[in-house]
């Protein structure tokens, strides 16, 4: 559950910025063989590693030409480049097998599932970056005060705690005991026959039809796992906010801006933060793809039907086409936010811009 | 030499300080001393550096300190007692065990996790960084592809994935927390190959003939350990959260391994009346993995004052 580190990736690609067209051709084999490790990654687990697959579907009392027969419609009697091969393409237009646990196509569950993850991350970066970010500004301002301390630790704390215990202490607190919070799941079961999603994102479908009462109680239920994610996100944005916001502050700029008697907080809000804020979209973004792979863990304790929760679940019923599946949708989203992030980079920043 | 006799006798900090060793041994402890005073100067690392020699002492110490066994419990008398009663200092769970002596025990479980992920990942990733980087060209192109390819992973989907293919167990959960944390290492590797791969002393063995594989082995990996064990030890509270995790879903050690994450995840079912049960292998999981990273934060200050100049 680290935080991926590819700043320092993006900024060994950049360095090699030679034009236009050498730029997309580098993203496009960056791209294609990232992709296609993974899948490789994938196959390799999902046929090298077991025993046997055709046994794990039949068990070992299957009859011979029971088990060559499946052998054949399943392809693996095809040498293991062709099975690879087969493997890449149907990966590639969507299809990971049909999930022994539900019986429907892995890809039209996580279809289902994974607007739930997806509005939980985004909520969680939300609340992650909302104080992060003024977190470790405040940090740099007052560097080495009882402030810089207090934000180190909190973000320590962020770092060292496990996800899913914290989880289960603040259900304790804030469900239980308090009853601030609604559990388990997105929403209430009075409200699961009343209410149409559209996008599969409730907080935005209920209040899109105006039914407040829905919106209210998916509020309650999706407030404490955001936060919670946020709490995780928080302790790596604001620890990088306050390292780019003293780099910011010892910038000459900042005297030049003194000199002309700029107020402070115009200096460091305006300034100095408007600069930071080119690489600090890069750690939001990756924070955001770590949040994705954090709320496996979030999930499963609160019962949230998202991505997290179904692979768990498959994993428990030893189902592996969906949690492969599950896997791979995880990893191209990670993949897709490593690029883009890097994409937005050179985007807001004039000097990587290759001219 | 016979300035060097007649000098007056130095007091033990003077000879380490001295900018003029006489010995290689000299210039080790000296530079060794320097690193600790940076290192001590820093309260929250030396707290750090505590915890984690508590650990070890406990996890070697385990059957002594505990009072109780850590798999059979007291199931007629001492079900799911709360913390403070007579004997079990946190109370049972509900096999009636006592939860310190499993946490007490637990203790080797975690150590046994982290030192051989450690022993596993960071060799495989210096290999690979040093090799890349004094290579260069299209070996080095080829290895970091990989690297970067498994950096763009999800590490704890992927070891989940791992673990599910392989079975659960703690073995498997280290060799797939293992697989999925070497890249940093190669990528940091790397990075100091590249920076002492044209310098002269390497010239200079080079000219005395040394093949590659000695170069590299002999004279290019030492130097690149020192920021291998910064970002190793940094790197250990995130191996504790991941097998926690792993034991938590029921993937890492089986039961009644008093694993601290399996013990939250058995605690969960009584969360609501019986609160201790689960919320304290999670203080020992935080404390520890706290402690490593203090101890990381400290030793990147000391081992390498450019990266904390800020």
């Amino acid at each position: 559950m680290t935080l991926p580190e590819t700043t320092q990736l993006a900024g060994r690609r950049r360095a090699r910025a030679n034009g236009w067209a050498g730029n997309a051709l580098r993203f496009l084999v960056i791209i294609v063989t990232t992709y296609l490790g993974l899948l490789a990654v994938t196959f390799f687990i999902g046929r090298v590693i077991p025993i046997d697959p055709v046994l794990a579907i039949l068990g070992d009392r299957a009859p011979a030409h029971v088990v060559e027969r499946t052998r054949e419609l399943l392809g693996f009697n095809k040498p293991l480049y062709q099975q690879f091969y087969i493997y890449v393409r149907d990966a590639l237009t969507g299809n990971f097998g049909t999930s022994v646990l539900t019986t429907n196509p892995v890809m039209t569950d996580i279809r289902r599932v994974f607007p739930a993850t997806l509005e939980l991350a985004t909520f969680g970066t939300i609340i992650g970056s909302l104080i992060g970010v003024p977190l470790g500004v405040l940090a740099a301002v007052k560097r080495g005060s009882i402030a810089d301390q207090i934000v180190r630790v909190i973000g320590l704390v962020g770092y060292s705690v496990p996800i899913f215990w914290l989880a289960l202490l603040s259900l304790l607190l804030f469900y239980a005991r308090l009853k601030w919070v609604a559990f388990p799941g997105r929403i209430d079961i009075v409200y699961e026959y009343s209410f149409t999603p559209v996008t599969g994102l409730y907080l935005i479908d209920s209040a899109w039809q105006g039914q407040w009462d829905v919106f209210r109680d998916v509020f309650r239920h999706i407030i404490l796992p955001a936060s919670l994610l946020g709490y995780f996100s928080l302790a790596y944005i604001s620890r990088m906010t306050r390292s780019f916001m003293l780099n910011e502050l010892a910038q000459e700029y900042i005297v030049a801006a003194r000199a002309k008697g700029l107020s402070e907080s115009r200096i460091i809000w305006a300034h100095a933060l408007r600069n930071a804020a080119v690489p600090l979209v890069t750690v939001i973004a990756l924070s955001y793809a770590g949040l994705l792979e954090g709320s496996v863990l979030t999930e499963t304790v609160f019962a949230w039907p998202g991505l997290g929760l179904y692979i768990t679940n498959s994993l428990q019923n030893a189902d592996m086409n969906a949690v492969l599946g599950g896997t791979i949708v995880i990893g191209s989203v990670f993949i897709a936010i490593n690029i883009l992030s890097d994409l937005l980079y050179r985007t807001l920043d004039p000097r990587t811009r290759a001219r | 030499m016979s300035e060097i006799s007649q000098s007056p006798p130095m007091s033990r900090r003077e000879w380490l300080m001295s900018d003029r060793p006489q010995s290689r041994l000299q210039a080790r402890l000296g530079r060794a001393y320097m690193t600790w005073r940076r290192f001590s100067a820093n309260r929250l690392a030396v707290a750090g550096l505590g915890i984690i020699l508590l650990l070890i002492l406990v996890a070697i110490f385990a059957d002594v300190l505990a009072a109780h066994s850590p798999v059979i419990g007291n199931l007629a008398g001492a079900r799911l007692l709360p913390p403070g009663s007579e004997g079990y200092l946190l109370g049972t769970d509900d096999q009636g065990r006592d939860i310190l002596s499993r946490l007490l025990y637990g203790s080797r479980l975690t150590l046994l996790v982290i030192v051989l992920v450690a022993i596993i990942a960071a060799p495989i990733g210096l290999l690979v960084g040093a090799v890349s980087g004094y290579a260069g060209g299209w070996v080095d192109a080829v290895l970091m592809r990989i690297t970067d390819i498994f950096l763009a992973f999800p590490k704890l989907v992927l070891a989940l994935a791992f673990v599910a293919a392989m079975g659960p167990g703690i073995q498997n959960a280290i060799i797939a927390i293992a697989i999925t944390s070497w890249p940093p290492y190669a990528r940091i590797a790397r990075a100091e190959t590249l920076t002492v791969r044209n310098s002269d002393y390497i010239a200079a063995v080079r000219l005395m003939g040394a093949s590659p594989f000695r170069i590299v082995l002999r004279h290019v990996m030492p130097m690149c350990v020192s920021s291998l064990i910064v970002r190793v030890t940094l790197d250990m509270a995130g191996i504790i959260l991941t097998a926690a995790g792993l034991g938590f879903l029921g993937l890492g050690a089986q039961p009644p391994l008093p694993e601290w994450g399996a013990m939250i995840a058995a605690g969960r079912r009584f969360i609501l009346d019986q609160w201790w049960v689960a919320t304290m292998p999670g203080i020992a999981i935080l404390v520890v993995s706290l402690g490593f990273n203090l101890l990381g934060d400290g030793l990147r200050d000391a081992l390498d004052p450019r990266e904390s100049g800020q």
